[in-house]
């Protein structure tokens, strides 16, 4: 199908981008990317009356770390954060799943800002911003403000977004010496979205996890931290043999539903047998 | 004699696709690259509801939208077209409703058209339809095929008894005393989804009714011009002689573009009724909902055998779903009608009962999909057979050596019914079984079982009808054509124009019917020409669709290029009086025969032909254009034979599979072109491949499709695909001259049986076992569920 | 802003590179690259096999790396430079991969070959020595429903074999 009419505007600078979002009063829709959203615009799942494009604003550009903080503009590729020495030497788990999401194609378009503000629960970097205690800079023609990770996922596709608002950059703090990180997926083909994913934060000592942070994607309505999960796995000597003892900590977080072709408990049991094979991967 | 340059470029020659470099060039021409002067272009408003009651529809706002040209509804359009009444003559009781091309007063699938908006452009046209207002009232769901035939169940076509389309029913020999008298019986039941054809080009036309004097030409992505020449002149009442179908480059066809649409048959009609040119280019969600779709089947069969490993008897009871109405002019019922003839056919056994069942439900039409039924027959066949192997504790390789028919059998004619007179069970078997190292893998299987790897290997032994002929089609009363023809044209430069019946959506049957009329001219194929798709232009003919197109048209072409090269030879002898049997063609010479020289080139008797037929003898008859037709009167199909083996390993954690290796052996006769051969055989093993493990249209409960988008809807991507080696064995079909039997089909259906089975040994250890099509994850979890619950 | 209704056309300026030349139009704000090429240029090349992002065959290159021509508005082409099978065929790696995909049969219908030409052109571009895995991987954004990949994966690494010698 194709798109419904809008009007399509290009401002020059991010102040500009403010003023347009504000003046259309809730009919516009920042585009970056546009991987998502143009794919539901071609199926008239939605019909915003104005698309701000700020997909060259260089003020939405650019990488950086100082301090034990990594700062993504909210324009990153998808494709960057594989080539990024900066993401690959403080971020690995970012490094890590990148490839799992979409195409190439996809990759060379899609962005992080897009990817976080479309808030897909299926999507990867929502859960591991999450996962990695990230915090989101949001502007608009009020201010900046900002908003963590874990904070600013609602619900299914809805976020703490405002009307008029952006997401400026993305802050990751440096996952820490000690520290380590898991990631993996189940999803039916590569590149699709996961039918269950796990994020996962982890300070092991002695072959025992001392704490853990595990973030569930795929299986769950909204990238949030699995608190029951990763307070279960306190003191858990790993490699795990079988994570069914967790499996009741698991239902208590990821909460999921049916949706066509999979149930909710064939999603539990996924992410139980993810929980082990992520976890034991980090012993490696 | 070949010459040299005929055998590098001739039959059995590997040569690329000739349309190739042009398509990869960005220079096709697919239905939605063509556009015409004054062409509107369509958009249908469907029904959203399975099964609903039109109450009122209103177009006036939609008619006033910007750019459109009108909004047409089943007032205008359905009295415009005969019904069609989708039943095959010769099976006795098959019955189906009339179907309109719109609903009316109900609609009963999800999908049916009810309006057609036509503007300037596609995008206005899907703004105007958003305009159409249309009350529905939902009416009591037929969901699946138990339902249809449960008692009580809501009539979906008022004026019949029940749901039931058609029941058919064969015994051979004793079953009952066979059973009764076997050591071991293997009972299953399997259920397959529904699916779909899932063409990269999605359905097309554009429909161009001149009113000025009556014409229609519609240039249609189809796989039969022919077929649909015939449709729009006897249901729309058009002089059929004024009627052309030109089919442009196509991107799939699959059986999909063989089926008769109602939308499509819509569209020409709003270009009579507007009098300028109509474009309808399906899009990705149109087809979802608007494609004829394939299988949803649902199986009980069983299998007894003899404690030495002899085959007592098969038996099977199919029921399937065919949609809303019969398919016209292709049957819905064949599916089932291929399931079950063709059952067990490559195995010795004769005590068999059968029975399908095709029954009416509120979803879209079944209709032609590669394969027809013959996976279905596969899967039941090698499952069954594995089984039993495996229960009488006979290796499955061993157990296929004793039980498949032998050539001292033949010709024999099966239990199903079914002739067989040139198949290859044993020899391809051999060749599987070396070119996979079989006893290797075996080995591997049992040592990584030891370590909680779990490892399947299959084998899918199928037989295939290929290249229909008149006594299958014939009887069913459709006007469908299973000869083909042939035109050739000596040009005067010497080269040669070949026109021809068939259609090409990829195959390379042009250029295969180009490497047989070059062998037999003796001239490099890059010196023919190779028309096609035009019921106006060439000799009646069928088109490219169940495995027929090289075998039938092929056939036709040989012949034409025999008839024209003796007419040449008389020509060149007359011209320099030599006896016409000392003489032959080669190099794009005529050669003295005994001495290879050549007497004089074919550029030069083109010349004389055509421009100095004064110098001939007085009444000299110069024919340098010939036409010939084929078919073989006596001959449903021509029976070809193939093997698959599948290595597979399942995660029997996550129910996730994964195909480790592919090796297809197949006798589709004479091989005129191995190298598109081969990668035809790859492309449809991975359709089943897809099938088995991917695709299905998920439906919800009351028949909602749930997946109607390519996100959802999975089918088969290169990551999750294996290499796979290509093999062939060359048993001649004995009743034409070229010898080529079809090949279109064979991947899909060997590589579907050969996977089912495969997954299900890689179970076998665990004591589960998988009979639901797809295999997801979740399927296959549930499988091992019910294994521990055991 | 708020007087834009959802029927009509509103419109937007483009200036931009296309296969090698500078490109201005109007062009229709709604309307995506893909369809802006071949219902506004003529440049039938770029196909359309879903338009909602997965199935490859509408990839185009936008400053010299694939993206779908279907998930991309051509307003967002401004300032870029576009390629499509028509800009590159018969040249430098692309015609090498056209040689091999024609000698080995790594298409039948040709639907889906331009996306999956641009996308492997990427791939060696890269230069590297890549498993067929790794080939596989690649192209797992481009649904072919005639062949069984394995023709085109061996031609991606015939051509990569030749780019390393």
């Amino acid at each position: 199908m194709k798109a419904r009419n809008f009007r399509y505007v290009r401002p020059a600078s991010l102040q500009e981008a403010y003023r347009m979002l504000a003046e259309a009063g809730g009919e516009a829709v920042p585009i970056a990317g546009g991987q998502s959203l143009l794919a539901g615009l071609n199926m008239r799942l939605s019909s915003p009356k104005v698309l701000v494009d700020i997909g060259n604003l260089a003020e939405l550009t650019g990488q950086s770390y100082a301090d034990g903080m990594v700062r993504l503009g909210a324009l990153t590729r998808h494709r960057d954060l594989l080539s990024s020495a900066i993401v690959r030497a403080h971020l690995p788990l970012l490094a890590e799943a990148a490839p799992h999401i979409g195409h190439i194609a996809i990759r060379n378009r899609g962005t992080i800002g897009g990817s976080l503000a479309y808030a897909d629960p299926a999507a990867e970097l929502p859960a591991c911003a999450v996962a990695l205690g990230a915090t989101l800079v949001l502007g608009s023609a009020k201010g900046e403000r900002q908003v963590k990770a874990e904070d600013f996922f609602k619900g299914l596709f809805e976020t703490d977004l405002r009307a008029g608002e952006l997401i400026v950059e993305v802050k990751f703090p440096e996952v820490p010496t000690g520290t380590s990180t898991g990631f993996a997926e189940l999803s039916r083909r590569h590149g699709d979205f996961a039918l269950v994913g796990v994020a996962a934060l982890a300070i092991l000592r002695a072959g025992d996890i001392e704490s853990a942070r595990i973030v569930y994607f795929g299986c769950v309505d909204r990238a949030r931290v699995a608190v029951s999960v990763s307070a279960a796995l306190s003191g858990v000597a790993v490699p795990l043999e079988d994570a069914s003892p967790y499996a009741a900590a698991i239902r208590n977080d990821v909460k999921p539903d049916d949706t066509p072709g999979l149930r909710a408990d064939t999603k539990l049991h996924m992410a139980t047998v993810l929980t082990r094979r992520v976890l034991n991967s980090m012993v490696e | 004699m070949a010459s040299p340059a005929a055998s590098t470029t001739g039959i059995g020659a590997r040569i690329p696709r000739r349309e190739l470099k042009r398509l990869l060039a960005g220079h096709g021409r697919y239905i939605d690259d063509i556009r015409l002067s004054r062409m509107l272009h369509a958009y249908f408003v469907r029904s959203p509801h399975p099964h609903a009651k039109l109450v009122s529809i209103d177009v006036q706002r939609a008619s006033r939208a910007p750019g459109v040209a009108g909004v047409l509804t089943a007032v205008e359009i359905n009295p415009r077209c005969e019904p069609f009444v989708g039943v095959a003559l010769h099976r006795a009781g098959h019955r189906s409703a009339p179907q309109r091309l719109f609903a009316a007063e109900r609609a009963v699938w999800q999908g049916q058209p009810a309006a057609i908006v036509l503007a300037d452009s596609r995008a206005e046209a899907e703004d105007a339809a958003e305009l159409v207002e249309i009350e529905w009232q939902p009416l009591p769901v037929v969901a699946d095929q138990f339902q249809a035939i449960a008692p009580g169940a809501p009539v979906i076509h008022h004026g019949m008894p029940d749901n039931l389309a058609f029941d058919f029913t064969l015994e051979q020999g004793e079953p009952a005393k066979a059973f009764a008298e076997a050591d071991v019986v293997i009972e299953e039941e399997l259920r397959f989804e529904r699916q779909m054809a899932m063409t990269l080009e999605p359905r097309g036309l554009i429909a161009d009714f001149n009113p000025s004097d009556g014409s229609l030409t519609v240039i249609h992505a189809h796989q039969s011009p022919f077929q649909m020449q015939e449709i729009f002149a006897n249901y729309l009442g058009i002089p059929e002689h004024k009627v052309r179908v030109v089919a442009p480059d196509i991107g799939g066809g699959f059986g999909l573009k063989l089926n008769v649409h109602c939308d499509e048959i819509a569209t020409v009609v709003a270009s009579v009724i507007f009098g300028r040119p109509v474009k309808f280019c399906v899009d990705r969600l149109e087809s979802f909902v608007s494609d004829a779709q394939a299988r949803d089947h649902r199986i009980k069969c069983r299998i007894g055998c003899k404690r030495t490993g002899e085959i007592t008897a098969m038996e099977i009871d199919d029921i399937g779903a065919v949609g809303a109405y019969g398919m016209p002019m292709r049957f819905n019922v064949a599916e089932g009608m291929m399931a079950v003839v063709m059952t067990g056919a490559p195995y010795l056994f004769n005590s068999y009962k059968a029975r399908t069942r095709s029954v009416y439900v509120n979803k879209n039409l079944i209709g032609m999909y590669r394969g027809v039924g013959m996976p279905l027959a596969c899967i039941v066949g090698e499952l069954l057979t594995d089984l039993a192997a495996h229960e009488l504790g006979i290796d499955t390789v061993e157990f296929k050596r004793r039980n498949y028919r032998p050539k001292s059998t033949l010709p024999c004619v099966t239990p199903g019914g079914q002739r067989l007179e040139t198949v290859s069970f044993h020899e391809c078997l051999e060749r599987l079984v070396g070119l996979m190292d079989y006893d290797k893998l075996r080995r591997e299987q049992r040592e990584l079982r030891e370590r909680g790897i779990h490892r399947g290997i299959g084998i899918g032994t199928f037989c295939e009808q290929t290249a229909y002929g008149p006594p299958y089609y014939g009887p069913s009363g459709a006007a469908i054509s299973t000869q083909d023809g042939c035109t050739l044209r000596l040009e005067p430069s010497g080269s040669v124009r070949c026109l021809t019946s068939l259609t090409d959506q990829g195959q390379g049957t042009l250029t295969a019917v180009a490497q047989i009329v070059a062998e037999t001219l003796g001239i490099p194929v890059d010196d023919v020409s190779v028309a096609g798709n035009d019921s106006a232009i060439s000799t009646y003919g069928g088109g490219a669709w169940a495995s027929r197109g090289t075998a039938v048209g092929g056939e036709a072409a040989l012949r034409a290029s025999t008839i024209l090269k003796e007419n040449i030879l008389s020509l060149a002898s007359a011209i320099t009086q030599t006896p016409a049997d000392e003489l032959s063609l080669a190099n794009g010479q005529v050669i003295n025969s005994k001495t290879g020289l050549s007497v004089i080139s074919l550029a030069e008797v083109g010349r004389i032909g055509y421009f100095r037929q004064d110098t001939l003898p007085k009444d000299f008859d110069v024919q340098l254009s010939v036409n010939a037709s084929f078919v073989a009167n006596d001959k449903p199909y021509y029976m070809a034979n193939g093997v698959q083996a599948s290595y597979v390993e399942v995660d029997t954690d996550t129910g996730f599979i994964r195909l480790l290796g592919q090796w297809a052996v197949d006798d589709c006769g004479r091989v005129v072109n191995p190298l598109l051969v081969d990668e035809q055989v790859r492309g449809g093993t991975v359709q089943g491949i897809g099938a088995v493990l991917f695709e299905e249209c998920i439906y919800s409960e009351d028949a909602n499709l749930l997946n109607g988008t390519m996100a959802d809807y999975l089918v088969p991507m290169a990551y999750e695909m294996p290499d796979i080696v290509v093999s062939h064995v060359e048993t001649p079909e004995t009743s034409t001259r070229l010898g080529a039997k079809g090949i279109g089909e064979a991947g899909l259906i060997g590589a579907m049986g050969a996977v089912w089975v495969a997954v299900n040994d890689a179970l076998r250890p665990l004591g589960a076992r998988i009979t639901h099509q797809p295999f997801t994850p979740e399927r296959v979890l549930d499988a091992l569920a019910r294994a521990k619950l055991r | 802003m708020g007087d834009v209704e959802l029927i009509g056309d509103e419109e937007v300026e483009v200036v931009a590179t296309l296969n090698g030349k500078p490109l201005k139009r109007r062009a229709k704000a709604r309307q995506h690259l893909a369809d802006f090429l071949r219902q506004e240029l003529e440049l039938t090349g770029t196909h359309l096999g879903c338009e909602h992002g997965i199935c490859g065959a509408c990839t185009v290159l936008i400053d010299g790396r694939t993206a779908r021509g279907c998930l991309t508005l051509t307003a967002q082409i401004s300032g870029k430079s576009v390629e499509t099978i028509e800009g590159l065929s018969d040249n430098g790696r692309l015609a090498e991969l056209q040689q091999e995909f024609i000698a080995r049969n790594a298409a039948q219908c040709g639907f889906c070959s331009s996306g999956m030409l641009l996308t492997a052109y990427e791939l060696v571009q890269g230069g590297e020595k890549l498993s067929r895995s790794e080939i596989r991987e690649h192209i797992s954004g481009n649904m072919c429903r005639c062949t069984g990949y394995h023709a085109i994966v061996d031609a991606i690494e015939a051509v990569l074999a030749k780019g390393l010698r």
